[in-house]
């Protein structure tokens, strides 16, 4: 990208992130009131606060690499280049979704984009992320595989189990923990005993801690960690320090949480911060907003395109559970 | 092509051999088959011949190997992965179910799941409660996942190649009692997943069944033979997707049926079965329909227990003279 006159670097690189979390942040804004308007049907659970790891992670991958996400997914599918539109008509359950409208919300994925899927199981998509890394390592592609989790998988078996195989077999596998400080209605320390850094280091794996609402620091973070593992250096874990400002799912009123957190979390805003840094830098206050207004130009065609597709067909459906459409 | 006499293990290792050979893209995962050549010496002499890239020793980690064998399927590879007991499989129900199973339609019919687990079930050695299940019912239950039974060495080779060819992620049960059994195999015959076989034809009765217990419904039949009895042994060889057109032909031949396995009768493969044939077959019945399987408990390990469990011909027999009476 070439440096404009009079602009330090630190802005050019800030802007793409920026417009990266801009459209994540107002997609599930968007969402957020499809879904009180009963347009969006099922459950969803959005990463609002979160969105600079997704911008930053997405910012440091290849063309070959892939990654394997959670229910909590959304942000690291678009800061991958998820089609838009193609993701609403998923998650308004159209013809035309990305899973014909079969996956939803925890299941959006697009293999096209090495995206193998969010997922509905906590902590599954470490695992097969894995073995996406060891697909790598054995076709040689170069490629990076990243598996995105949360806090609350670190109680699961298999990302233990995925750590010590990563380990041994020296994989490309870059894991990338949001650590939101909840597991669903519980907090995270009432849910591990342990802390990954410990874990990592338990298994000789290299860890990064981060500061999850800088979308600079994230994004070095992550490319020095992808840098290292596509030099042959073994699995490498990111541990992002971030807030979910939503609840676990749309919907829940979050009794469990006090007001002095929800405001901590709303100050550290890392839209906010991005773009105080951006302004600070000398970027332009219209420059800023001209990118928000894109992003919801491009928001308001994708949802007016997704009320306007088809529902999707059930015979298509069926026939789509075995390749060659055996059925018993 | 001519036939070799080998054991139904050496069909499978020579299966695995050849797609290994046959396909770039074919990786096999699993605990103790690399350095050790498999519990059951399935995967014997493959690290030397393919290398620990494609051959690959895993961690006791069940639930993440088939999740990892996910994952690389999704990303270009075929993944075999064996699981040392099929009562381990428990152990990786998620990545079977929840991820294998669905991840073609979940995703829209982008891309496919192209992994075979391989798993020895069945019990007769005294291996007790937890190594000797046969549990490829639970599986057959899920859409998405084919279940595959070879009861000799021929389809133990050809359905294991038809398996890691197949787009769609196959279970491919074998047994642990069948092992040792020695066949021809011919390498230049192909098999198609989902088609059964008759293997003994005759008119008076359908036995069908699949696995080792196709082998007891053959003696059982040799001895009502000696009555003068003729009955027909089907071995279904897929139970997911199961024959139903062959089953329905022979029942409109013989107008009775009996279903013989080795797993568990309640909520089993016999139940589906039965409830088809009843369903479809009605005018056709002359009696009828039965289930020969195990009792409603755990596999027992005395010996004398065990065998008292375990489905034998004199069962067979029994029912088979019940439906002819």
């Amino acid at each position: 990208m070439p440096t404009r006159k009079n602009t330090p670097p630190a802005a050019d690189r800030l802007l793409p992130l920026y417009r990266t979390m801009r459209l994540v942040r107002q997609v599930e804004q968007a969402l957020s009131k499809l879904f009180a308007d009963g347009e969006v049907p099922g459950f969803i659970h959005l990463s609002i606060g979160q969105e600079a790891i997704a911008a930053g992670v997405a910012s440091a991958l290849q063309a070959q690499d892939s990654l394997a996400t959670t229910h909590r997914g959304h942000g690291h599918v678009l800061a991958r280049g998820m089609a838009v539109e193609g993701f609403f008509k998923e998650i308004m359950g159209r013809d035309g979704g990305l899973c014909r409208g079969r996956g939803g919300s925890m299941h959006v994925a697009d293999l096209s984009l090495g995206i193998l899927g969010a997922n509905g199981i906590v902590g599954a998509g470490i695992p097969i992320a894995l073995g996406s890394a060891v697909a790598h390592q054995v076709r040689q592609t170069g490629g990076v595989a990243v598996a995105y989790f949360g806090d609350g998988a670190m109680a699961e078996g298999v990302l233990h189990e995925a750590l010590n195989l990563a380990a041994l077999w020296r994989l490309p596998l870059l894991l990338v923990c949001e650590n939101n400080g909840w597991s669903e209605f519980s907090p995270t320390s009432r849910q591990f005993a342990a802390k990954l850094q410990a874990l990592a280091a338990a298994f000789g794996i290299g860890y990064d801690p981060v500061d999850g609402n800088d979308a600079l620091a994230v994004a070095d973070a992550a490319l020095s960690a992808t840098a290292a593992l596509r030099a042959g250096d073994g699995p490498r874990v990111l541990e992002c320090v971030t807030h979910r400002v939503r609840g676990h799912f749309e919907g829940d009123p979050q009794k469990y949480r006090d007001a002095d957190e929800l405001q901590a979390a709303a100050e550290r805003d890392p839209l906010a911060r991005a773009r105080a840094a951006l302004l600070h830098a000398g970027t332009k206050a219209d420059a800023i907003e001209r990118i928000d207004a894109e992003v919801a130009v491009r928001i308001d065609a994708a949802i007016a395109a997704a009320r306007a597709d088809k529902l999707p067909s059930f015979a298509a459906a069926i026939a789509d559970v075995y390749t060659r459409g055996v059925a018993a | 092509m001519s036939a070799t006499e080998m054991r139904y293990v050496q069909a499978v290792a020579q299966a695995l051999h050849d797609s290994l050979q046959a396909d770039d893209s074919v990786v096999l995962l699993g605990e103790d088959i690399a350095h050790a050549g498999g519990s059951f010496k399935a995967t014997r002499g493959l690290l030397e011949s393919f290398g620990p890239q494609r051959v690959r020793d895993t961690p006791i980690s069940e639930a993440t190997i088939v999740s990892a064998a996910v994952g690389a399927a999704l990303s270009g590879l075929k993944p075999v992965v064996e699981i040392m007991f099929m009562d381990f499989v428990t152990l990786a129900m998620d990545a079977l179910v929840n991820q294998a199973a669905k991840a073609r339609f979940m995703f829209g019919g982008q891309g496919s799941v192209p992994l075979v687990l391989r798993t020895p079930h069945g019990g007769g050695l005294s291996a007790g409660p937890q190594h000797s299940q046969c549990l490829e019912a639970w599986l057959a239950h899920v859409p998405g996942l084919k279940v595959v039974v070879p009861s000799d060495p021929q389809d133990a080779y050809s359905l294991l190649r038809a398996a890691i060819a197949d787009p769609d992620p196959v279970i491919f049960v074998e047994h642990k009692g069948l092992y040792a059994r020695k066949g021809p195999v011919d390498t230049g015959i192909a098999a198609a997943i989902g088609q059964a076989r008759i293997v003994r034809p005759g008119r008076d009765l359908t036995l069908v069944s699949y696995g080792a217990t196709v082998a007891t419904c053959l003696q059982a039949a040799q001895t009502l033979a000696a009555d003068g009895v003729e009955v027909e042994v089907i071995d279904l060889r897929s139970i997911q997707p199961w024959d139903r057109a062959t089953v329905l032909a022979s029942l409109a031949r013989t107008h009775r049926a009996v279903v013989v396995h080795e797993a568990v009768q309640a909520f089993g493969v016999g139940a589906e079965i039965v409830a088809t044939l009843a369903d479809e077959g009605f005018d056709e019945l002359d009696a009828p329909l039965l289930r020969v399987a195990a009792p409603f408990m755990p596999v027992p390990f005395a010996t004398s227990l065990e065998r008292a469990y375990a489905v034998d011909a004199e069962a067979v027999i029994a029912a088979a003279r019940k439906t002819l009476s």
